[in-house]
């Protein structure tokens, strides 16, 4: 597989998952005090972190996001009881899963921002921002894409071996 | 085909100071399926609704996408537009450029570029919306009332004087709760039974109050509007309609030494009692673990000297349904525990303060018991251990409160004033005795509040002590308490006759049981947590269940009546319709797939998801599935993300509609 070596003309695209009564009430908070930070992220509401799939992650892997952020309301806070606490174990196990299959973990961050912490989003944000413009593209799953669709187009060493050992 | 209209608002100058407006609505225009797109200057105002309406009416539209503020703000305003204008109102979105854009980013060229995108996801996203219709539920018009305090009890009679029934459950045998325990009553001193006990008759008395005693609440089902509840009626081995409350029997039962939980135990009572004398309803209640004739199955004196034959020592506990709309928890508070460390509680007890080994460190609440004149000793101050009267007596605050060490961080916010009053109520009773107090603030805001405070050290004498008492033990029939004054800077020692403990205000202890049958979210101290501190005081995130006096904190008298009328307005509100509506954001099973593993069952926090057996047309059992009844489902999506077989959908959350979204970026 190639990686593409840092570049700091590279701008990463960074999809957010939030929940709508904590994290993205957060968001527009931040935006009420008129903080600043990159303009990278997009942000999809969702009504509780409990509805976030890990399907959707890889999807936006596929999609050509850099980097994925999850965030809901802090361990106790759910507006739904329990949705987080379901979510956090959902995606222990999957991350888990995304290291097996080789994405970088540190291209995917968790994190609790309520709607108070207008600061703290501003704060997870750019710092996911930061991180991965260092760590350059994600190419990983870009090509696991076409290859889903038996293109035959790509052979990387890697995948070569794989078919010798079946 | 679907024929999108966009509408970009420029917010004033909010927007478009940043965003270049202009240039998102020409290129969201190229999207396919938009055939209408335009900016305008405020597009919630009248003129901007107005534009809006007509373009669906004119361009014949078929979804729209507003591109201005948060959601939060304006989603409803648009939404109801939209339907005004003939449109299902679930195929309005909104798309986010102020908050999340305009006024997070200055390079106006990366704002417009992120506007666009953004505008263009919600274009993607509203194509796969659906018509949802209103959901509609009936309402039952009669409450639960949970616990019988002065929160219940006003509660109850608030909403009942409105006409509507209510449904009041005490786990006593008499509703009262604690401030039937209290002697006098800060800041104004009047008498506690005086002004209680009228209320009590009115609800025993109400035609709209069904009361239930001596009973907890056994299983919670349904939601807003429709509850079903059981209560578990316990045996109180005494017909309540026969029962004239004549007392006979309490003066005939040989078991006289019981201490009396309601005289905190210093006082005692009989097998056969009512807990005090002016109890609601007045029918005594035997406790079987105390009676002579369930422990060795002689005696039945009690029943031998009932005229009307009311005592039935066979009488069973009994389950009772009741269906009902609306629920007020009013489930009050208890005391800390300072004997020891409570057993399963991260809580830690104060066993150096000697309570539990000497007999004469009690706590606030005993002390309102020997100051009550209905109380074990007629309104005597007396040392429990020798019954004599104490001359040097010291008040002790924050005990549990305030000590994060402790495992309590919160103040118990009555302390402060019921020690004042305690103050007073010696002073009033022992005219050559002298009250000190440790304290480490004085909060005693409220009306009428401070004054009372100051007055308790002006007019009554007593010494006021800033600061932590170390160490306390028993020398002679003395009790040496040892501390410092802070403001002064000195060590000092009193040798005092009688201790008392102003005790954390805790809630009841299994609260947070109650709450899980309720589906109410609970603080880490298991106070009840309402649906917005500030905005919605009252109300349990859960919908339909109001809260209502200590159970959700600790709070006063005059706090706890004015929360409980303000829990019964919010119930008027829920009655004041015949039918509820709500947002139809609730989870759909798709039967054909779904496999009945029931996995979106076990997650569910509402015990919406219930098991649905699909027959054939001979009645044979085809397969049992899951069914989300829509007027309990809260609409989390927590079910659908669990599904191992995609078979439940969170409608306005489909996967659908989120992978349109992914796909637009
Ligand atoms: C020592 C002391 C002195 C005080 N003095 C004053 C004063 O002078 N002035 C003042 O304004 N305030 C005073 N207060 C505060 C006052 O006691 C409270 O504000 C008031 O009692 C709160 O009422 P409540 O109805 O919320 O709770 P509670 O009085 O605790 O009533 C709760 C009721 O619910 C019942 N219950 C509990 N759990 C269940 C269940 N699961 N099912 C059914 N029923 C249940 C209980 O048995 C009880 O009857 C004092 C408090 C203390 C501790
Ligand atoms: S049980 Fe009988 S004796 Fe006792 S109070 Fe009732 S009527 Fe009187
Ligand atoms: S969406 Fe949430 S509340 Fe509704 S059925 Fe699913 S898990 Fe339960």
């Amino acid at each position: 597989m190639k990686h593409t070596a840092p570049t700091h003309d590279f701008e990463p695209k960074i999809i957010a998952f939030v929940c709508t009564w904590c994290t993205y009430a957060g968001a527009d908070l931040a935006g009420t005090s008129r903080m600043q930070y990159p303009s990278n992220v997009r942000v999809l509401k969702f009504p509780c972190t409990g509805r976030i799939d890990p399907v959707f992650i890889l999807k936006a892997f596929q999609q050509g996001a850099d980097g994925v952020l999850v965030s809901g309301c802090h361990p106790g806070d759910c507006h739904y009881i329990a949705g987080n606490f379901h979510a956090r174990r959902r995606f222990a196990v999957f991350r888990k899963l995304l290291e097996f299959i080789g994405v970088d973990l540190k291209r995917l961050q968790f994190s609790w921002v309520s709607a108070a912490e207008g600061g703290k989003w501003v704060e997870v944000v750019t710092d996911l921002t930061v991180k991965v413009r260092a760590m350059g593209p994600m190419t990983e799953f870009k090509e696991l894409a076409m290859e889903e669709q038996w293109s035959g187009a790509i052979n990387t060493p890697e995948l070569q071996e794989a078919y010798n050992a079946i | 085909m679907s024929r999108i209209g966009v509408f970009i608002c420029h917010c004033g100058e909010n927007i478009s100071r940043t965003v270049d407006v202009e240039r998102v609505a020409l290129e969201v225009g190229k999207l396919p399926g938009v055939s209408f797109s335009t900016d305008y200057k405020y597009m919630c105002s009248d003129p901007g609704q107005n534009l809006l309406k007509k373009a669906i009416q004119e361009q014949k539209l078929t979804h729209i996408v507003v591109a201005a503020c948060s959601p939060r703000m304006h989603e409803k305003t648009f939404r109801k537009a939209v339907e005004a204008a003939g449109l299902n109102p679930y195929l309005c979105e909104m798309a986010n450029i102020r908050e999340h854009c305009s006024w997070v980013h200055e390079n106006r060229e990366e704002a417009t570029v992120k506007a666009t995108e953004i505008v263009g996801m919600m274009v993607e996203r509203v194509k796969k919306n659906r018509v949802l219709p209103t959901i509609t539920v009936p309402v039952t018009k009669r409450s639960l009332v949970i616990g019988g305090g002065i929160a219940g009890i006003q509660a109850a009679l608030d909403i009942a004087d409105c006409g509507h029934e209510v449904i009041l459950v005490e786990r006593e045998p008499s509703i009262g709760g604690h401030m039937a325990q209290l002697s006098e009553t800060f800041p104004t001193l009047d008498c506690s039974q005086c002004i209680m006990t009228p209320k009590m008759v009115d609800v025993a008395n109400h035609p709209k109050i069904k009361l239930y005693t001596y009973s907890e609440i056994e299983l919670v089902e349904g939601y807003i509007g429709n509850f079903q509840v059981t209560i578990k009626k316990r045996a109180r081995s005494v017909d309540e309609d026969k029962c004239t409350g004549c007392g006979v029997c309490m003066t005939k039962c040989p078991q006289k030494k019981i201490p009396n939980k309601f005289d905190q135990n210093i006082g005692m009572r009989t097998a056969i009692y009512v807990p005090f004398p002016q109890a609601v309803p007045n029918t005594p209640v035997i406790d079987r673990d105390n009676c002579t004739w369930y422990k060795t199955g002689k005696c039945g004196v009690c029943q031998k000297v009932c005229g009307p034959g009311a005592v039935d020592f066979e009488q069973q506990d009994k389950l009772i349904v009741e269906a009902v709309g609306a629920i007020v928890v009013a489930t009050g508070f208890d005391l800390y525990s300072i004997d020891e460390k409570p057993k399963g509680s991260p809580i830690k007890g104060y066993g150096e303060f000697g309570h539990g080994k000497i007999p004469d460190v009690i706590d606030g609440m005993t002390f309102e018991r020997l100051a009550s004149a209905s109380g074990p000793t007629g309104g005597k101050i007396l040392r429990p251990s020798d019954g004599k009267e104490p001359k040097q007596i010291v008040f002790i605050q924050c005990i549990g409160s305030r000590a994060r060490e402790k495992g309590i961080s919160y103040c118990s916010k009555v302390c402060c004033m019921y020690t004042a009053k305690h103050t007073m109520l010696y002073h009033h009773k022992v005219h050559d005795g002298q009250a000190y107090v440790f304290f480490m603030d004085a909060r005693t805001p409220g009306k009428s509040y401070d004054e009372f405070w100051r007055r308790s050290i002006e007019e009554e004498e007593a010494v006021y002590i800033r600061g932590m008492v170390s160490r306390l033990y028993q020398k002679g029939d003395k009790i040496v308490v040892m501390g410092s004054d802070i403001a002064v800077g000195v060590q000092v020692e009193i040798e005092a006759d009688m201790v008392v403990l102003a005790t954390a205000v805790q809630p009841q202890k299994g609260a947070e049981l109650l709450a899980q049958k309720l589906g109410i979210s609970y603080d880490k101290y298991n106070f009840y947590s309402e649906a917005h501190a500030k905005l919605r005081p009252v109300e349990c995130a859960t919908a339909g269940i109001y809260l209502a006096g200590a159970c959700q904190g600790p709070k006063d008298i005059p706090e706890t009546v004015s929360q409980a009328s303000a829990a019964a307005a919010k119930v008027m509100t829920l009655f004041s319709k015949d039918q509820l509506e709500r947002e139809p954001i609730v989870a759909r099973v798709k039967e054909s797939g779904c496999v009945g593993c029931f996995a979106c069952k076990k997650v569910c926090a509402y015990g919406a998801v219930e098991e649905k057996e699909i027959r054939d047309r001979q009645g044979n059992l085809i397969k049992t599935v899951a069914f989300v009844n829509p007027g309990v489902c809260a609409g989390c999506g927590t079910c659908q993300a669990t599904c191992p077989s995609k078979s439940v959908e969170l409608d306005g959350y489909t996967d659908e509609q989120v992978i349109a979204m992914i796909e637009a970026l």
